[in-house]
């Protein structure tokens, strides 16, 4: 049991990456590229969706991805054109699977009639799909058809309107009018194929080697079923059945006999060369069976009969598509480099609990700071003579262990794709409620960030997804009447840029009403009546707490909550979000990030003999405090005059009880921080000592929290430094009391 | 992150378990005293190295230390037991110990010995003598004609306020 768990886990993870792969493919389609070198990734995907779910028992499932992917077949085989709505109900599709397989993992029961609208477009594109090509496959035909005893699948009813589903996804014996028997004159091979016993204990199976065979030609099968023993003297692992196959192709023969590889020694194999015309079919061995060629080019009208009507219909193209193949198609385009690292992951990959890459991470970063102290050790010595070899050794050394540095951050690093491809459904999702439309354009999704920040960039990209679509966007009348196009576009995209992420959202909306936000902030309370405002300072309200515009409540965005939680999880990360908006045009907000949270960027301050790391993200402004600008407060605690904001100031010294700090306020350096809540607090430390980059460690792991103490790290010397929480620096002492007063 | 193999260690060392025939200890001394803690729990025995101060800590904890790129506390045990705190030379020693899921670094004077002990050599420390460190040591071993206290390092951890029940192993 605990092994068939282990292999449910499998198969959503495998899921979450199929549906992925699915999810980029539909978008590159509905972006306007080239549907060919997309359809085939994701009708695999829907169709390796739908075959794991089928082993698990997830019926409803396999049922949707059943009716989907026959859809996808059938704009696969060109039967049905791709347009705009098609893409739409593609889409839609995506997500209701997306959901259904959500619902199987948390083993949550389907609604009743969940994504049946869904379903019931699909079904009228497979409908359209039969018969857009020609007319000449109408399903009654196959009513009249008769089945070979043969097939080990069971094929549905031909009549049944709703496909079964089907557990073994096996080749099915495409039954054809007899009159379609007349084989074109041909080269080809015919072979005969008789497994023994063994050939089935070692879990071969005929189907997939014929189904294999059909890639390389028209095929046709016949079974020879005279052997058949009576039930009663039947043995279940018995080998009763013998195969004429007559395959139809100019293949060299050694590739017919590759498909035989693995059961050669299994079983009695016959491939000669078919006779020039084959003509009416030669007696197979014993009673004769009817033979049925199996197209194996994709528009022929039974093909497509049987894909509207065999669950399982799974058209083989002639050539399986290699990924070299595949890749080939691939336009060279901006894209493109996605595109090939995608394959290329495709090729070799393999999980790895992340635990152990952290594990070497830590391990290098511990070679790091070794390697910093057998340089400064390495200073002292004479650089020739004995110590030559050893000084050039160890530079070799530390050459490849700055290497190693950058290929152990690259494992953990990720596309930030996997955030980004959650946001189009948003953007569907949310175009449908608010009745507006909208479309999402994505770029640099291949811009790469350590896990731990596209794991945490989901929550505030989607609070500004829907602040867009909520506020920024308008209307379609509203639109029309701006002169704008009917749908509006945000664009998301994301680069490297200094050694951090910048990440960008642009609406084409209507901006900030700045005159609204001016009259909620005074409404609020978080600016006086006659405050004056830059233009940016109003815009920069929108992320103060507890700040939300929307004059009705929406369950969309507007509950108050939003911005500023977006701007407290950037914070969180080490970040910084600022908005640009040009009334009429639209907002762009900008998201800056570290490419890590392994590391970041500290300020080391001194306060008497301790050192501590204050996080660059944290700090506004460091500077010497100026006659007057320190000022006596009503209690009792000073206050720092900042261009008119009144900002309170806190002394590291006495917050964390160092002994031999710099009395004199003159003396020292105040570094400005943000604080929780959009506030600053001004902490007095006695000096500045530089800025590094610097590897975050749990202080918790093996003490416990220390309050106004957020992390450590190691510096060059192998000392561990304390990394200051600015929050709680600022809750330590008085209750901050720092609003901005303008 | 990688004390898996401690909890042997941690209930041999409060000496329960009696199927265990003989365990091993390290001894060390605190001034002239000698103590004494389970083999399975001790990691490693480095020398002094200086730690970086933690802000607001109690008395005993005498800061962090990096051990191979984990961060550690060191607790002064002389001061733990309630004395002064040791004045520390680079003949001091700190014994890595690990305890449940942590690590930590305890300082002591000078390690000397690494006993083996039958069950029957050691005695239960009776409950109503047990008061500043003898709170920590809870059984002693009596080898040539010597007491040597072994020390209990869940109570030593709990005294020295290092909180253990939020942990989880990572």
């Amino acid at each position: 049991m605990a092994d068939f768990s282990d292999f449910k886990a499998t198969f959503f993870q495998e899921c979450k990456e199929l549906l992925e792969n699915m999810e980029a493919g539909l978008m590159a389609m509905d972006g306007g590229e080239d549907v060919s070198s997309h359809i085939d990734a994701i009708f695999r995907a829907v169709h390796s969706v739908k075959g794991g779910a089928g082993a698990f028992g997830f019926n409803k499932l396999v049922e949707f991805a059943h009716v989907f992917e026959t859809v996808l077949d059938q704009v696969r085989q060109g039967a049905l054109d791709p347009g705009a709505d098609v893409l739409q109900i593609l889409l839609q599709a995506g997500d209701v699977l997306n959901d259904l397989v959500t619902m199987a993992e948390s083993n949550a029961a389907v609604p009743d009639g969940y994504g049946q609208e869904v379903r019931a477009k699909l079904h009228e594109l497979e409908l359209r799909g039969q018969g857009g090509g020609d007319g000449d496959a109408p399903m009654e035909e196959f009513d009249d058809l008769d089945f070979m005893p043969v097939a080990a699948t069971d094929l549905p009813d031909a009549g049944g309107e709703e496909p079964a589903p089907e557990a073994f996804d096996g080749i099915e014996f495409q039954p054809v009018p007899a009159d379609a028997t007349g084989l074109p004159s041909a080269t080809g091979y015919r072979v005969s194929f008789a497994p023994r016993p063994e050939l089935f204990r070692r879990s071969n199976e005929p189907l997939l080697l014929f189904r294999e065979l059909r890639r390389l030609g028209t095929l046709t099968v016949a079974c020879d079923v005279s052997a058949l023993p009576d039930l009663n003297v039947l043995l279940a692992d018995g080998a009763y059945l013998r195969w004429t196959l007559d395959l139809v192709s100019d293949c060299p023969i050694d590739q017919v006999r590759e498909v035989f590889e693995f059961v050669e020694d299994d079983c009695d194999l016959k491939v000669e060369p078919l006779a020039a015309d084959p003509g009416p079919m030669p007696a197979p061995p014993a009673p004769p069976v009817e033979a049925r060629p199996i197209p194996a080019t994709a528009p022929a009208p039974a093909a497509r009969a049987v894909a509207a009507a065999a669950p399982v219909a799974e058209p083989v193209p002639a050539a399986a598509p290699s990924p070299a193949a595949e890749s080939a198609k691939v336009p060279p385009k901006d894209s493109g480099e996605a595109q090939r690292k995608d394959e290329a992951a495709g090729g070799i990959t393999i999980r790895v609990d992340l635990d152990r890459v952290d594990r070497v991470v830590d391990m290098v970063g511990e070679l790091v700071i070794m390697q910093a102290m057998l340089r400064q050790a390495m200073g002292d010595l004479p650089r020739d003579g004995k110590y030559g070899a050893l000084s050039r050794g160890l530079e070799q050394l530390f050459q490849i262990s700055r290497e190693l540095q950058e290929s152990v951050m690259a494992i953990r690093a990720q596309p930030v794709r996997s955030v980004f491809q959650r946001m189009p459904r948003l953007v569907r999702e949310l175009s449908n409620q608010t009745g507006k439309k909208a479309r999402l354009v994505m770029q640099g999704e291949a811009t790469e960030v350590d896990k731990t920040v596209t794991e945490r960039l989901a929550d505030p990209l989607t609070h500004m997804i829907r602040n867009a679509l909520d506020h920024g966007i308008e209307t379609p009348e509203e639109r029309i009447a701006a002169g704008k196009p009917e749908e509006g576009v945000v664009h998301i995209s994301a680069e490297h840029k200094g050694g951090r992420i910048i990440i960008q959202l642009t609406d084409d909306g209507r901006g900030i009403n700045r005159e609204r936000v001016r009259q909620k902030a005074i409404e609020k309370g978080l600016i006086a009546a006659d405050a004056v405002l830059t233009d940016e300072e109003t815009d920069a309200l929108i992320f103060a707490p507890g700040f939300s515009t929307a004059s009705t409540i929406s369950n969309i965005s507007g509950r108050g909550v939003g911005m500023d939680v977006v701007k407290r999880n950037v914070q969180d990360l080490g970040g910084r979000v600022t908005i640009r908006s040009t009334p009429g045009k639209g907002s762009t907000i900008s998201l800056t990030l570290p490419l890590t949270l392994a590391v970041m960027d500290g300020m080391i301050v001194s306060s008497g003999a301790e050192t501590f790391i204050v996080p660059i993200s944290n700090i506004v402004e460091c500077l010497r405090p100026k006659n007057g600008n320190v000022q006596q407060a009503g209690d009792g605690g000073d206050v720092l005059l900042l261009r008119g904001e009144v900002v309170p100031i806190q002394r590291l010294s006495q917050v964390f009880e160092i002994a031999n700090a710099r009395d004199t306020l003159a003396d020292c350096v105040i570094v400005v921080v943000e604080v929780e809540g959009g506030s600053k607090l001004g902490i007095v430390v006695d000096e500045l000592l530089g800025q590094q980059q610097v590897v975050v460690k749990s202080i918790e792991e093996n003490y416990g929290t220390i309050p106004g103490i957020g992390a450590a790290t190691i510096m060059g010397n192998g000392q561990v430094a304390l990394i200051l929480d600015v929050d709680a620096v600022g809750s330590a002492g008085r209750p901050a009391n720092g609003r901005h007063i303008h | 992150m990688n004390n898996t193999q401690t909890h042997g260690g941690m209930s041999a060392s409060s000496g329960a378990d009696p199927s265990a025939p003989s365990h091993q200890y390290i001894t060390f001394t605190i001034g002239e005293r000698e103590f004494a803690v389970d083999i399975m729990a001790v990691r490693e025995i480095r020398g002094w190295t200086a730690t970086t101060k933690i802000p607001n800590a109690p008395r005993a904890i005498l800061g962090v230390i990096n051990l191979r790129g984990t961060i550690i506390p060191v607790l002064d045990l002389r001061a733990s037991f309630g004395e002064e705190l040791t004045v520390v030379t680079p003949a001091h020693v700190v014994i890595i110990v690990v305890i449940g899921a942590r690590t930590a670094g305890i300082l002591v004077d000078a390690v000397s010995d690494i006993l083996t002990v039958g069950q029957d050599q050691l005695q239960d420390i009776p409950e109503v003598e047990r008061q500043g460190r003898d709170a920590m040591v809870r059984e002693v071993i009596l080898v040539n004609q010597r007491l040597v206290g072994v020390l209990s390092l869940e109570r030593l951890i709990s005294q020295s306020q290092l909180e253990l029940t939020d942990k989880v192993a990572i």
